[in-house]
């Protein structure tokens, strides 16, 4: 057993550490969430000059070969800063659909562009209804005679707005909540039949509700009726992204806090030497490294078993939502008013550990998926 | 002991029912309901219909304009007032300063400014915290100085809620020297918000919401007889008021009224092809916070009957701070899961009523994340939870 990193790992870790330090300090965040795009192009280059877009992608796909524990490594790091640029849906999502279910022309067609920073992609999965039932599918293929359209609606597609190239889970078979029958489906983003109503996230990452009315396709990619394992794992990927995220985003909560029950004076004494609050921050510090351990055991266990553990990845998701909910609050309120302000990061922070324990599937859902496996 | 509502009580329920049918709009109601932010207009318009119908001040003594309702009587008309969708009157001219003016004020001071609270002519606002001074409050620096039949302010005023609307503040200012743990050193004074040597700094929560402000006092001279009671006596005061506020500082019958509704949202929203109501795991943590609130609603209740009774409220008063903002922000929270993947979009002008687009998710739900936001203010505000505890301890437990 050695959980230490190997040289490759800590130089990625040092490069986006140094990037969140240097180039993604709160105002240059607060700066992005207020431009046109809500995130930053420049970054988006750097990110692929750097590699980072490579990294989840196979060597002979032209990626870096990252592994899970990579991926954890970036994301973590990511977390401490809140970065909201699209990494997760065009790279981890889209790019990862692409690479495990794609043909080799697919393939050709879209990694070395998303590699490159050149196309921005979107995965439109959830609907009104479905909840976090990925079986649970009412958008549908049909065929004419000009091909297959689609029809129906997707909720809540990150980085849906932005997109070029939206990847569509359809029904091509069954009923509503079959297992079989969901197929995945490259879609022009731009087609006149495709309406998005684009908007930010409570924290701060673009999205889009998306309405299609018969929508040609640009092509299938996998195979008819058997995308929903496929689905599952690169949702579970995504998880694994999420929770790593949620680590770094907890730390930096457990360390504002910190700071501030050191300084802040009320009584003629810090707020950090009553022992009432003290017993709290160590609670904190508890369910950060508690959600730091279970990451690492999940991402381990994916690695080992070629990218998917399901009941690894859900244990981790409901271990880091219990945390992330945890410390979140009790960072706001440590901090008092100042915490519930726009101006400090805590508040940033307290609004994305809410949004991730919600995301991908709750915490409840996580624990019961645990359950059932 | 006796649960039953006599029969004067159940005629007193009708009656607020049938007001509130007749003459609670429907469009203010439907915001309240929906956590929707109301406009000062849409408040005024309200507490007008209150004032016209006499139940502005339902704390008030008769003698002034209050409606001597007994607490049962309190008890009945806010639970129907929730039900309705009936807002919150602002609670800072009717609840806050009037009973200091009615207590402590002048006669001047009564005739001068009582009616136009009464009324809602006037709005009011609070100046107690500053940067330095959370729930150290005593700690506050902003200074009074008496220059003939005037005092002169100079300081800083934070987290004065809708102070940007406000006409009117009422201020704990420093009138004895500069020292951090002299309460006899802080007065009561009422300060005209138009003086232009005001200015009101907003601050943004992380709701995206302008409701709390900076209130900066630069040379501010206001007139002697504007100060209430004694000199020195500020604390003492301001202590009085946050007593006599214990009754409804639970908000039980709105934390009811959520629930209700809840179960409507839950009940309406699908969980694939089933409903969410039908999820075990989720109905339980609903049910959890409700019999939370049902044992908190007879904490309540135990007070109102000890007050009604000429008793002084016991310890279970302390409670009802702490575990009635841990239940709003548990039935926030409830909310937000309910919600799903449309507690996310961040989609304000959406709830605008000349928002012609097309609507992001259910209302309910694309508000959700908005309000378990803004009210995690309430186990820091008015005192927060941690001083509260400490009150507990301190003046209940003798610890």
């Amino acid at each position: 057993m050695d959980f230490s990193l190997s040289s490759e790992q800590q130089m990625i870790q040092d490069s986006v550490s140094r990037f969140i330090l240097n180039d993604y300090d709160f105002d240059t965040r607060r700066k992005i969430l207020g431009s046109a795009t809500g995130y930053s192009q420049k970054n988006w280059n750097m990110f692929a000059e750097l590699g980072w877009l490579m990294l989840p992608f196979a060597e002979e796909d032209g990626g870096l070969g990252g592994s899970i524990v990579d991926l954890a490594l970036v994301m973590e790091e990511f977390g401490k800063g809140m970065v909201v640029e699209p990494f997760i849906a065009t790279a981890v999502m889209a790019g990862g659909l692409i690479a495990s279910a794609g043909e080799q022309q697919q393939k050709d067609d879209y990694l070395p562009k998303i590699m490159a920073g050149e196309l921005q992609m979107a995965f439109a999965y959830a609907e009104p209804q479905s909840r976090y039932h990925l079986n649970n599918v009412k958008c549908r293929a049909s065929k004419t005679d000009n091909g297959l359209v689609i029809s129906g609606q997707k909720s809540v597609v990150l980085n849906g707005n932005h997109a070029d190239t939206l990847i569509v889970a359809a029904r091509t078979s069954g009923d509503t909540s079959d297992k079989s029958g969901i197929s995945l489906f490259l879609v022009d983003a731009n087609h006149p039949s495709v309406k998005r109503e684009g908007y930010a996230n409570v924290d701060g990452h673009q999205a889009a509700d998306i309405w299609f009315d018969k929508t040609p396709i640009l092509g299938l990619l996998g195979k008819q009726d058997e995308a929903l394992p496929i689905i599952e794992n690169i949702i579970d990927k995504a998880t694994l992204a999420i929770c790593a995220e949620a680590v770094g985003a907890m730390q930096i909560a457990h360390e504002r806090t910190l700071e501030y029950a050191k300084t802040r004076k009320q009584f003629g004494r810090t707020i950090g030497s009553f022992q009432a609050l003290q017993h709290r921050m160590v609670n904190m510090f508890m369910e950060h490294q508690q959600a730091k351990s279970i990451l690492l055991m999940a991402a381990l266990k994916m690695d080992s078993n070629n990218g998917s553990d399901p009941k690894a990845l859900s244990a981790a998701k409901s271990r880091i939502g219990k945390a992330a909910n945890l410390v979140a609050r009790e960072a706001v309120q440590i901090h008092g008013g100042i915490g519930m302000t726009d101006e400090i990061d805590v508040g940033h922070i307290f609004k994305r550990l809410t949004t991730i324990q919600f995301l991908f599937g709750s915490t409840d859902v996580h624990t019961r998926r645990f359950a059932s496996l | 002991m006796n649960l039953n509502f006599t029969s004067e009580e159940k005629d007193f329920q009708q009656e607020v029912q049938q007001f509130l049918q007749q003459k609670l709009p429907k469009d203010i109601a439907r915001k309240t309901k929906s956590a929707l932010h109301l406009s000062k207009e849409e408040c005024n318009e309200w507490q007008k219909i209150l004032y016209k119908q006499g139940w502005a001040a339902s704390n008030w003594p008769v003698e002034h304009g209050g409606t001597g309702w007994t607490p049962t009587q309190k008890y009945i008309f806010a639970n129907e007032c929730a039900k309705a969708g009936g807002p919150d009157v602002i609670p800072f001219g009717l609840k806050m300063v009037a009973p200091i003016i009615y207590t402590f004020g002048s006669e001047e001071q009564k005739q001068r400014f009582l009616p136009d609270i009464l009324a809602s002519n006037v709005w009011w606002c609070q100046g107690y915290s500053e940067t330095g001074a959370g729930s150290d409050l005593a700690a506050m620096k902003t200074t009074a100085v008496k220059d003939g039949d005037e005092y002169v302010v100079n300081g800083t005023k934070t987290w004065t809620t809708l102070g940007q609307h406000a006409d009117w503040i009422f201020c704990l200012v420093r009138t004895g020297p500069p020292s951090t743990k002299n309460q006899e050193a802080i007065s009561f004074l009422l300060i005209n918000m138009h003086d232009p040597k005001i200015s009101v700094s907003p601050i943004i929560t992380i709701d995206g919401r302008h409701e709390v402000n900076e209130v900066h006092f630069d040379g501010v001279r206001v007139p002697a007889n504007n100060l209430i009671g004694t000199e020195g006596q500020g604390w003492t005061y301001a202590k009085v008021l946050l007593t006599h506020e214990r009754t409804g500082i639970a908000r039980v019958a709105i934390s009811k009224d959520r629930l209700v509704q809840l179960k409507d949202l839950v009940k309406a929203s699908p969980n694939g092809e089933d409903s969410l109501i039908n999820d075990a795991v989720f109905a339980q943590k609903i049910a959890n916070v409700e019999i939370d609130l049902l044992a908190l609603e007879y904490t309540e209740l135990r007070t109102l009957s000890a007050l009604s009774t000429g008793q002084a409220p016991g310890p279970e008063s302390s409670i009802l701070k702490i575990v009635g903002t841990q239940i709003i922000q548990a039935i926030d929270e409830l909310y937000v899961e309910a919600a799903g993947y449309y507690a996310m979009p961040f989609v304000p002008f959406q709830f605008h009523e000349e928002f012609e687009g097309q609507h992001i998710g259910p209302d309910m739900a694309t508000n959700s994340s908005l309000r378990y936001f803004n009210n995690r203010k309430t186990s820091i505000y008015g005192g927060s939870n941690e001083i509260q505890t400490n009150i507990i301890s301190k003046a209940v437990l003798g610890l």
